[in-house]
């Protein structure tokens, strides 16, 4: 049951050979066996979550189920969900109890999925390696002295140790990817503007997206399905006929172009994911894809451009918190100015007032012109890139991340050196493509590989393909942890 | 370019952000290095090039000047620190 594909899942619970209600208690049963150790949740709430059950089983007796109704699925807590603590994994919203639903988890709601509970993260998403969380780091389930990577580290975390069949993450500059790279699980973060940004604690606007984790591309397929979709709440939501990501999964590969940009596969690559990746890219010429060689000359831009807009957008996403209506107040406090500045100081950690600071520095008077606006013309250069190597290519591959996943502690008084670990990722989050990442192998300590695969706009569908079809062919994402798979 | 702890200080106080005078210094240490990385960048000559603001290049979506929202204050107000015949209660402002 825990290593089944949601396909499998469905089937059982719609031949009623398996309740809602047993397969949330099992894994309900298994987050408290084995979260204490891993700290992939930061809430649990049984009642809640059998409450859904009991609801899902009803839908499927009355014969108004839908292919994930009745299945469990973990929520990132950056992702408000009504009547369950929403925190983003900071002190400042770990009183805040959300009085409405993300539009993400109205619709898993609607289709029937039962919400397990809301993982951990780093602080309002702002991390690589889940450390900045409020609520302590997250243990990588293959390597228990590692980083489950950020920031969406617990759903990650939450899916590698089979605690949930399923979970959310959001991506702002590889928040889906490098933690699904880390764990050796499937992620995709869609082309921005697919999944509603409504009810998702805004990080960095222009670059946030929401997208699923799980075991398998197929798995991914059949949650985008449900995930994606026009919202009015949003106003950067793109309306467009509704699309079917499992309808192409079967589809022959060969022929397939992947375009292998040689800056990725330079310098900074280290050689045990060098390895890993070039046997995947065999597996790939042998189902009958072709390779060509392609260029992204401004890549390397991509982290400082990436350090300048998101901590930009940030600081003023972040100018909501105050004390005032909802969240953490300080306790002591003279006058307005000292309520702001007190609750702010305390109720924010290290690494998110580091970013707010760089933030409100690029954007105050003077120096706008200097920073935001010169890394929005860059963006611009990055995206012609992909335009170009497009021409050329069906899609790209490369590594998720430089390295395996790094030992809990070894980066926390390095930030650039945590940075650069999105290297990869931040390049594609920046011209808005979509960006996916599955497990290929593994590499130093025996820790878990992923393979990168961007496509152009829209092509989430034959992302999952290329995907889906490896996936038939190797089993790397069907392994699991040894010390979890009691 | 070089950042001083007045920067920094500065910057706190635009963020409203309370930050002692140990807490200004380690900044000024991490944020000049994070600085250094980001000057790769202004070194490129972007001159002519149109700044990009989202993939897409998308229009502002606008509707009706309708009400589409229900009263949810005091649901809404159920998470706030303090509350007063439905207001936020705040220090004083004005004396």
């Amino acid at each position: 049951m825990l290593n089944a594909s949601l396909r499998q899942l469905s089937l059982l619970l719609s031949e009623k050979k398996i309740s809602s209600t047993e397969l949330t208690s099992e894994f309900l049963s298994r987050i408290k066996a084995l979260n204490p150790d891993l700290n992939a949740f930061i809430t649990i709430d049984e009642e809640k979550s059998l409450d859904q059950a009991n609801v899902a089983d009803k839908m499927i007796a009355a014969g108004r189920s839908t292919p994930l109704t009745g299945i469990p699925i973990a929520q990132k807590d950056i992702f408000c969900a009504r009547g369950w603590l929403t925190t983003c994994g900071s002190k400042m919203l770990s009183n805040f109890v959300s009085p409405y639903d993300a539009t993400v988890v109205e619709r898993f709601d609607q289709a029937g999925m039962v919400n397990l509970g809301k993982t951990n993260m780093d602080e309002f998403a702002m991390g690589s390696s889940n450390e900045t969380s409020y609520y302590g780091p997250v243990k990588n389930p293959w390597d228990r002295l590692a980083v489950p990577g950020g920031s969406s580290g617990g759903s990650a975390c939450a899916v590698a140790a089979r605690l949930a069949p399923a979970a959310t993450g959001s991506d702002t500059g590889g928040s889906i990817r490098q933690p699904a790279a880390l764990c050796g699980i499937s992620g995709i973060k869609p082309t921005y503007g697919l999944v509603s940004r409504y009810g998702m604690i805004a990080f960095a606007s222009s670059l946030d997206q929401g997208g699923p984790m799980a075991k398998s591309a197929e798995d991914l397929a059949l949650l985008l399905n449900t995930m994606v979709g026009f919202d009015e709440r949003d106003s950067t939501s793109l309306q467009r006929a509704e699309e079917n990501y499992t309808q192409d999964l079967e589809k022959p590969v060969n022929g397939l172009r992947i375009g292998l940009p040689k800056e990725f596969f330079a310098e900074g690559m280290s050689s045990d994911v060098s390895n890993v990746i070039e046997a995947a890219l065999a597996e790939y010429r042998k189902l009958g894809a072709t390779f060509v060689e392609v260029s992204l000359p401004n890549s390397k831009l991509a982290v400082p451009v990436y350090y300048v807009l998101a901590p930009a957008e940030a600081s003023s996403n972040l100018s909501r918190f105050d004390g005032v209506r909802y969240g953490y107040r300080t306790a002591q406090y003279s006058s307005l100015e000292d309520l702001y500045t007190k609750t702010r100081a305390e109720g924010f950690g290290e690494e998110v007032k580091r970013r707010i600071l760089i933030g409100t520095y690029v954007l105050s008077h003077g120096y706008y012109d200097a920073y935001y606006l010169q890394a929005q013309k860059l963006r611009r250069l990055i995206a012609e890139d992909f335009r170009k190597a497009f021409e050329q290519c069906d899609l790209i591959m490369g590594p998720t991340t430089p390295t395996v996943a790094f030992n809990i502690g070894e980066k926390c008084d390095d930030p650039i050196q945590m940075y650069l670990s999105d290297i990869y990722t931040s390049t594609a989050s920046l011209a808005g493509l979509p960006g996916m990442s599955i497990p290929a192998g593994f590499g130093s300590k025996n820790r878990p590989v992923g393979l990168h695969i961007i496509g152009n706009y829209f092509r989430e569908a034959q992302m999952l393909n290329v995907a889906h079809r490896y996936q038939q062919v190797t089993n790397w994402h069907e392994l699991t942890p040894p010390e979890t798979s009691n | 370019m070089t950042l001083s702890l007045n920067d920094i200080k500065r910057v706190a106080k635009l963020a409203r952000i309370e930050i002692s005078e140990t807490d200004a210094q380690q900044n000024l240490v991490r944020l000049s290095g994070i600085f250094d990385l980001i000057e790769q960048m202004r070194a490129v000559d972007t001159q002519g090039i149109k700044p990009m603001s989202h993939s897409q290049d998308m229009v502002q979506r606008l509707r009706e000047d309708i009400v589409t929202e229900s009263d949810q204050r005091t649901l809404f107000q159920s998470v706030a620190p303090q509350i007063e015949d439905g207001y936020y209660l705040v220090p004083k402002v004005i004396e």
